[in-house]
């Protein structure tokens, strides 16, 4: 009889109140074993998330080693600004977290509350610049491998809103409005739990704007400092000098494409954000009407090696590498590297959430705080992972 | 418990909670967090999907029978040996053991009332359940024709639906991954009290080191099968010499993977020798401690090893020695392994029963799997044959003679705890002797073929290699037989099969301290932890009592005294 007793007191210990906390499994002994199982868990996850980069890590070493040169000329196409921005942003989300940690340990539940909000902020920041970096490449044909274009092709120069970035930002924008209609709703009835949860959503939903604002205003900054693109490409020449070069290197990459030569002169002149932004159509049917001329690809590219002569001896010229196989290979790695961690932040902004959802239900305290610290655990090597990506890709050249 | 005489309370009351009728209904199991109830839908699973495959090897025998194509062209060749090789080896193989056998078997082998996270355990059921959906509709749709190893660059080119079946790998990843997560978290937390390291069965030394290399090595495959994707889907050009990629990048990463996942076939397989040679021979283990660490030794050598799947591919010389010398090392654990086992058999009293006639045709079997690859682990005779049928035949010595027959062995010895119905020892040996004879009538012949030149993955072939052929077909035939034969007699067992005794072979692990088929809480009280080799204290009673103890097991460990000094 004494072991049925035991048997019922094991098998429904969640339900039956006998005083221990609501969410101890039943297969577990106590809620330290439950915690120590859980936290090992977490940390065997993290082993399998690092040896799941570890192969694009590998990737990378093997051709930076093979084609060192292609690293050299493809990473100055990305904006150390924003990374070191987004860098920063990362971090202080670890801080938050680990604060949020603290602040369910110590039963804050607003404190909690107002950490994960944050976090989930922080991390929105993080992808409305990441859209920002994305899409100005996307224009710029700044792609994987299998669909890079030259940078010595004319008409390429651009600065501004993309119209991919409008595509990316549909979600988030749907995102506001669907959030804002439910704080309203929660507000007006007056149901807390509820505007708390839709409260720090909206916000997070506004981050990624305030986060694609930021990096509009660096990119233009970093326009209106260096000129354009094909300004950083002369740059590689060695030649750091007035904008005159570039113009006649744009001159040579132009060949004899009048209008185009013209279009550059003017460029020039005129402050260059304001002239793209008031021509995007001229751009994408120029850069049409270039990619459909084989012939004058050729030419382009006969006077870009002419433009590339001033390269050291013993290395590849800026034509060898600005191809497919060469930087686009270098882009390939860098989506593959950064796609898939931006697809880990959305993984920590989908279990933040959840984490949120339990906060405003209260169910976290100095017992049971084991899921606030699994996903910190989480959050944190997202962040480590970044702290890793960002001088391998961005600060090395 | 076993101690408590029988009366019929206590068996209604068995009856009653046992896992198996406890609650009914289609969604007490669809839903079911209990680890016995995924261990068999698991089980249900991969046999299924063995069964699937095994059907596809016995068309490609069927087809090998003469020099000439007969009922199928090349392009359906390709498919077929495709799918068989992708079939056996990520729907069957791998979550064969550690799976169905795993999750019946880790949470009672400690006593405890399931896995560390169930949750996840179904979770992982269910990734399984999709992957396989995946992987399936992809094959059947339009058929894969770039062998189970995807090699690049025919698989970025090949029209077949590589980002489908792939996708399918990837999400069968993470169904292996969590499964081992799982049990890694649940052997170092939930070990009962008195249960050091050195006092846990073996079977769960070996889950614990197969659950490493699946924590480990299954990432990698995740990364590199999402490359492969890409590759195809945005030509992101890493494995393309189009674009300055590499092929051979492709090889490293899909055999860091594939090569410790070879472990993770077989390393379950020898823990459940482990635990029948024991029980069966009602004798102690020989060398317990050696048979634990070789397993680690295995899980720790199998990263370092992958290259001796690429001496051909092209590598600089010193590292292809570097790979065949650590190749070489491997077979040390695996060689300490088959000796314990025999001398764990020396002075015995050897029961040949059908999972004891299993396990040593695994012994038979693996040490011939495990002697032929070092001809190929050696670089010089590798050069000669490499991809011919002597590889064939060796990973099918390991892989069938190996993982398969262990599997079969575990499942005839743990057949009665989880349905708690015994079988038919007669028939269940015939299918081990059919299994056996059909086994080695089908492979051996393919040594001697690949030794004078027959390349694997072709559907035509010289005349002069019909013989052989013939003769390993007909082995392929009765080999299928046998396995009928072996399904035959469990599912007869589930209709007509007497009751199973708690512990019809007189083992010493909890599991069969709980009745037969285990209750779902799996114990009332906490179970007495003892030595899991010590047979002393049982003695056989009768057919339907099976193995009781004669006295309480000796504790001698307490559960307040710390762990015994190791000597």
């Amino acid at each position: 009889m004494s072991a049925e007793a035991a048997i019922h007191g094991e098998a429904h210990g969640h339900d039956d109140g006998h005083g221990h906390s609501p969410f101890l499994a039943h297969h577990f002994d106590d809620a330290e074993q439950q915690y120590d199982s859980g936290k090992l868990g977490m940390w065997l996850f993290l082993v399998t998330e690092v040896l799941f980069f570890s192969g694009m890590f590998c990737a990378y070493a093997l051709y930076r080693s093979l084609h060192p040169e292609v690293w050299t000329f493809a990473s100055q196409f990305l904006n150390e600004t924003l990374g070191a921005f987004n860098t920063g942003v990362l971090l202080f989300s670890s801080l938050t977290m680990a604060w949020g940690v603290r602040c369910a340990q110590l039963r804050q539940h607003k404190g909690l509350v107002i950490c994960l909000a944050m976090t989930l902020g922080c991390a929105a920041i993080f992808l409305g610049v990441k859209a920002i970096e994305y899409t100005h490449k996307w224009d710029l044909g700044l792609l994987p491998a299998g669909s890079y274009e030259s940078q010595y092709l004319p008409g390429m120069h651009h600065s501004g809103p993309s119209s991919w970035l409008y595509v990316l930002s549909a979600i988030p924008a749907l995102c506001v409005v669907g959030f804002g209609i439910w704080y309203g709703l929660s507000l007006a009835k007056g149901d807390k739990q509820k505007s708390e949860v839709a409260g720090p959503l909206l916000v997070t939903a506004l981050c990624y704007f305030v986060g694609v604002g930021i990096g509009l205003a660096f990119e233009s900054a970093e326009a209106g400092e260096h000129g354009d693109v094909a300004h950083a490409v002369a740059h590689t020449d060695g030649e750091h000098t007035v904008d005159g070069h570039a113009g006649d290197a744009h001159a040579a990459a132009a060949g004899g494409d009048e209008h185009a030569t013209e279009e550059h002169g003017e460029e020039h002149v005129e402050e260059p954000v304001a002239d793209v932004a008031a021509s995007p159509a001229f751009q994408s049917e120029e850069l049409n009407k270039l990619l459909a001329s084989p012939g004058e690809t050729t030419m382009v590219a006969s006077a870009a090696e002419e433009a590339a002569q001033v390269a050291k001896p013993g290395e590849a010229t800026e034509a060898e590498v600005d191809q497919r196989g060469g930087a686009g290979l270098f882009f390939s790695i860098y989506y593959c590297m950064t796609g898939v961690h931006a697809i880990h932040i959305l993984g920590g902004m989908i279990v933040l959430t959840w984490l949120l959802v339990r906060a405003t239900k209260n169910h976290f305290n100095e017992e049971y705080f084991g899921p606030v610290d699994y996903v910190g655990l989480y959050w944190h090597i997202v962040d480590l992972i970044w702290i890793y990506l960002f001088p391998l890709l961005y600060l090395i050249k | 418990m076993s101690a408590v005489p029988a009366d019929s309370a206590r068996a209604q009351q068995e009856e009653r909670e046992n896992f198996l009728v406890f609650s009914k209904g289609f969604l007490s199991w669809a839903l079911t967090l209990d680890h016995k109830r995924i261990g068999l839908m698991y089980l249900i699973g991969v046999m299924s999907a063995f069964f699937l495959a095994g059907i596809l090897a016995l068309l490609i025998r069927l087809e090998l029978m003469t020099p000439t194509n007969t009922y199928m062209n090349n392009q359906t060749y390709n498919q077929i040996f495709t799918l068989h090789g992708a079939i056996m080896v990520f729907l069957f193989i791998i979550p064969s053991v550690p799976a169905a056998l795993g999750n019946f078997l880790v949470p009672i082998m400690l006593g405890a009332k399931d896995v560390a996270f169930p949750r996840l355990n179904l979770c992982s059921f269910y990734l399984w359940v999709s992957g396989a959906i995946f992987f399936l509709a992809a094959m059947f749709y339009t058929g894969l024709d770039t062998g189970w190893t995807f090699y690049t660059p025919y698989s970025t080119t090949t029209q077949g639906p590589v980002v489908a079946a792939t996708l399918g790998v990837f999400i069968l990843g993470f169904s292996s991954i969590f499964t081992g997560l799982n049990f890694i978290v649940t052997i170092n937390t939930m070990r009962p009290p008195g249960m050091s390291w050195f006092k846990m069965p073996l079977f769960l030394w070996a889950t614990y080191a197969t659950s490493i290399i699946q924590v480990l090595a299954t990432p990698v495959l995740g990364i590199t099968v999402l490359l492969l994707a890409a590759e195809r889907l945005m030509h992101i050009g890493i494995f393309d010499p189009e674009y300055n990629g590499d092929p051979v990048t492709y090889q490293h990463f899909f055999w860091f993977y594939s090569h410790p996942a070879v472990y993770i076939m077989i390393l379950p397989g020898m823990g459940i020798i482990s635990e029948l040679m024991s029980v069966h021979s009602h004798k102690s283990i020989f060398g317990y401690r050696f048979i634990a660490y070789s397993s680690i030794a295995i899980a720790l050598f199998g990263f370092l090893v992958w290259g001796h799947h690429m001496f051909t591919s092209g590598m600089a010389d010193v590292t292809t020695i570097i790979f065949s010398a650590l190749t070489f090392t491997v077979s040390i654990p695996s060689a300490i392994k088959v000796f314990n086992w025999l001398a764990t058999m020396y002075k015995g009293t050897v029961q040949l029963n059908t999972p004891m006639l299993y396990a040593l045709s695994f012994i038979f079997l693996f040490t011939i799997g495990g002697l032929t690859g070092l001809w190929l682990g050696a670089l010089s005779t590798d050069r000669v044959l490499h991809d011919t049928y002597f590889v064939v035949a060796h990973f099918h010595y390991v892989m069938v003679g190996g993982t398969l027959v262990g599997f079969l062995g575990g499942v005839f010895h743990w057949w009665p705890k989880m349905t708690g119905k015994m079988f038919s020892e007669l028939w269940g040996k015939v299918s081990c002797a059919l299994v056996f004879i059909g086994f080695n009538l089908t492979f051996l012949p393919q040594f001697v073929l690949g030794s004078r030149g027959m390349p694997r993955r072709y559907a035509q072939y010289v005349p002069e290699f019909q013989e052989l052929h013939v003769i390993s077909s007909i082995g392929a035939f009765i080999l299928g037989i046998g396995l009928f034969v072996a399904l035959g007699v469990v599912i007869h067992s589930l209709m007509r099969g007497r009751k199973a005794p708690p512990n019809p072979w007189g083992g010493a692990t909890l599991e069969w301290q709980c009745s037969s088929p285990p209750p779902y809480y799996n114990f009332a009280t906490p179970p007495r932890v003892n030595d899991p080799y010590d047979y002393t204290p049982l003695e056989y009673r009768d057919a339907e009592r099976g193995w009781e103890y004669v006295h309480p097991p000796t504790t001698d460990t307490p559960a307040t005294e710390p762990e015994p000094a190791r000597t």
